[in-house]
């Protein structure tokens, strides 16, 4: 018998526009948000590493030859700006957070799904309008920090422009944080508990509630600067009775928490990498929740070591070096973690993996350098050189922007549907990480004997060394090429990777790649042992999962 | 019936259930709330650090009158009430009621607004006078900047429920129970601004 069914059209009602051109509209899709933020990111990774190249241009000689220096300035701040404010804290939050966090949670989308595609549509023009400042009026010229009173002597147009830019991100980021604390407590499938949630849900979380906590309070500082620059009061102007340091540790209280923002995230994605490519379960759980939440105790309460030399009184010295020793110990719980998960593991050597224990290798040295400028007899003598230009590139280079990469290698196959290229992929492992550590390890050389960060010229003596470095630097803009190459051509025609390549458990993976619009058809999987690897292979049916029965099987 | 491809399908709307999706929107506000009181925490941290390092300019004005922040300070309190009581009667389903508590609260709002202008104009100094006369202009007047937010959206929510099928009804309070907890936030800064500005 036939059954004759009425006629339909032959095109699906489709919830957003399909092809390329849904990444430039107005999605609310928590997926299509997360590749915005990545794409985006990615644009002005290239830009910032362009004003790098600049900066280590300049510097291959001791005299200001290749921009005048008031340029250098300005390319100074547009770097640490766009690199922080557009790069790393929007794609470890934004982008892997969009894409992620309703998978590991078992929703369909966010929280908020039109304030999500709110808080990313005000990076672009807050991009914009950072760059284009310098073709307009001049950038600012005082730096990511805009120390007062520097930012209040450096021509004034540019340092108002960035102040607008600076606070459209921060609104940005406390929007998309408040989405996922939201999305993270309240959105969960029922029957998952907190405690069985994927590490980035945990470390999402932690950095979510710093962003809450900490980034007001920087909004606040920069409108009090505006004032400043504008209406000429005198909050932060000691020529009219301000306090200059107010400023700073206003400032503070924000940017040290903006370090634990950029690294907290990638802690969490290198813990959601590991296990999977180990087939090891994530060591010590519940004591990597427990750090992370300790780190933003103690993160939130650490700000004043950036000020040892800004005159704080001896007590506080004592206070702050103390709490920053603090912090090392849950940063060192979850580095021995990571080790004991590789531990023993079956471990495939493949780019993420690669880029996963380049991090872990930076990491730990930028945190080793990181306890030792904790240290106040330490600290003054390095304040303001090189030694803590190569310290934090350790952190937000080493640390989060390898995890960054290790996340493209490990989530390509899910976005795209099809594989990277494995040996271009550790090809630009291997660049990155000699590129990386030529760059960035003689700078604590060159610190530790006395150059001082953030200007054009230097003493002639330094020139060999930072022409080393400069040659890193070249290395790592070289490295991009591959990845670039890579991820074009593979998602053009990479090999066809199956919806779970890497035979993984986290609930990402079990719908198809591409996932479709809401997530997973039918009921979402309910995966209460994220990390059970270990069982053997054939008592795991990966085609034939719905989450629930999954577990029954293996045990 | 015509097949579809995978892709096709998986942005087929009817393919998916349906499923109740439970209002956040208030813990979300709540979160927003506590993002704005950390600014708040900041501008106080200032001022309170201004005061204890950095004494005033030789020949600096700063003098404040306590009546009218007292005053100021009552308005707010009540109008706390009275939005109260404006939920109270929302949900007893009485829009009559609510509307004009509403309204009451609206008036006491925009009454603070203009006792405040009347004391920036008598007060002895200016914004850029001296640091202290700074960071009050920028404390009370961020404050007011929110008491103008929220008489605005007590205005609009008065005329949201308008009618008894209007967007804010009984079942539907959102609006108001936002603009309320906002309100009331509102206030509870003022009360700390009080204290910490003119008593102390």
């Amino acid at each position: 018998m036939t059954l004759t069914l009425p006629q339909q059209s032959s095109k699906p009602p489709s919830l957003q526009p399909t092809g390329w051109l849904r990444y430039l509209s107005f999605s609310v899709d928590h997926k299509v948000i997360g590749l915005q933020y990545l794409f985006c990111g990615f644009a002005f990774y290239f830009i910032g590493g362009a004003l790098a190249g600049a900066i280590r241009t300049e510097l291959t000689s001791p005299v200001a030859d290749f921009m005048p220096r008031d340029v250098y300035n300005q390319v100074l701040t547009l770097h640490g700006t766009v690199m922080i404010f557009l790069w790393i804290v929007p794609v470890v939050n934004g982008a892997f957070g969009n894409y992620l966090i309703p998978f590991y949670v078992g929703a369909r989308d966010m929280a908020f799904p039109r304030l999500n595609a709110v808080a990313f549509w005000l990076i672009p023009p807050a991009g914009l309008l950072l760059i284009t400042s310098y073709f307009i009026t001049g950038a600012a010229q005082s730096g990511w920090t805009a120390y007062p009173p520097l930012s209040l002597t450096t021509p004034a147009s540019g340092q108002i422009i960035w102040i607008l830019s600076v606070l459209l991100l921060g609104g940005s980021s406390i929007f998309g944080g408040i989405n996922f604390i939201a999305t993270i407590l309240k959105l969960r499938r029922p029957g998952l508990k907190l405690m069985q949630l994927p590490m980035y849900c945990w470390a999402m979380l932690g950095t979510s509630i710093l962003v809450v906590l900490s980034t007001p309070v920087l909004a606040g500082t920069l409108i009090l600067l505006s004032f400043d620059i504008v209406a000429h009061t005198g909050f932060f102007n000691p020529g009219l009775g301000g306090n200059v340091v107010v400023y700073q540790h206003l400032f503070w209280f924000y940017s040290h928490p903006a370090v634990y923002i950029m690294v907290l995230p990638a802690f969490g994605l290198v813990s959601e990498i590991l296990p999977i490519h180990c087939r090891k379960p994530l060591f010590g759980y519940t004591t990597m929740v427990y750090s992370i939440m300790a780190i933003v105790v103690l993160g939130l309460v650490v700000w004043a070591h950036h000020m040892f030399t800004s005159g704080t009184p001896p007590w506080m010295r004592l206070f702050f070096t103390i709490a920053t020793a603090f912090i090392a110990v849950p940063t060192g719980i979850k580095f021995f973690n990571w080790l004991a998960t590789l531990w023993g593991g079956k471990i495939s050597l493949n780019s993420a993996v690669l880029f996963s224990c380049g991090f872990i290798i930076n990491f730990v040295l930028g945190g080793i350098t990181g306890v030792a400028l904790a240290q106040v007899p330490f600290d003054v003598h390095v304040h303001d050189t090189y030694f803590v230009v190569a310290h934090f590139h350790y952190i937000v280079y080493g640390g989060s922007v390898f995890v960054i990469f290790a996340s493209v290698y490990h989530w390509f196959p899910k976005v795209t549907g099809r594989m990277l290229d494995e040996n271009l992929g550790r090809f630009h492992f291997l660049l990155t990480f000699i590129g990386f550590n030529l760059c960035f390890a003689p700078q604590h050389w060159l610190g530790l004997n006395g150059m001082p960060r953030r200007v054009a010229e230097y003493d002639p003596q330094f020139a060999l060394v930072n022409q080393i470095s400069s040659v890193g630097a070249l290395l790592m803009a070289l490295s991009t090429l591959p990845f670039l190459w890579n991820v074009i051509a593979s998602a053009r025609s990479g090999r066809i990777a199956g919806d779970n390549p890497w035979r993984a458990l986290t609930s990402e993976w079990l719908t198809t790649s591409p996932p479709p619009v809401e997530n997973w058809k039918g009921e979402p999987p309910l995966v209460t042992h994220p990390y059970g690897y270990g069982i053997p292979a054939d008592q795991i049916d990966l085609r034939d999962v719905s989450g629930t029965d999954l577990w029954s099987n293996g045990r | 019936m015509t097949s579809l491809s995978p892709q096709e399908e998986a942005l087929d709307i009817s393919v998916h259930a349906e499923e109740s999706h439970p209002d956040h929107r208030m813990f979300g506000l709540a979160t927003f709330l506590v993002a704005d009181a950390m600014t708040f925490a900041g501008f106080f941290a200032a001022y309170l650090t201004f005061k204890a390092v950095n004494p005033l300019l030789p020949g600096a004005v700063y003098e404040l009158e306590l009546p009218l922040p007292t005053l100021n300070t009552i308005l707010l309190l009540v109008s706390s009430l009275t939005f109260h009581r404006a939920g109270v009667n929302l949900r007893r389903n009485d829009s009559q009621r609510c509307r004009r508590w509403l309204l009451f609260t609206a008036v006491l709002g925009l009454a603070f607004l203009v006792s405040q202008m009347v004391e920036y104009f008598t007060l002895p100094f200016g914004l850029t006078d001296n640091l202290y006369a700074s960071t009050f202009y920028a404390l009370t007047g961020f404050h007011g900047l929110h008491v103008t937010l929220g008489a605005l959206m007590i205005l609009i929510v008065w005329w949201q429920c308008r009618t008894p099928e209007g967007r804010v009804t009984a079942e539907n309070h959102f609006p108001l129970e936002a603009a309320e907890l906002y309100w009331h936030f509102v206030d509870g800064i003022w009360v700390v601004l009080f204290v910490i500005l003119y008593l102390i």
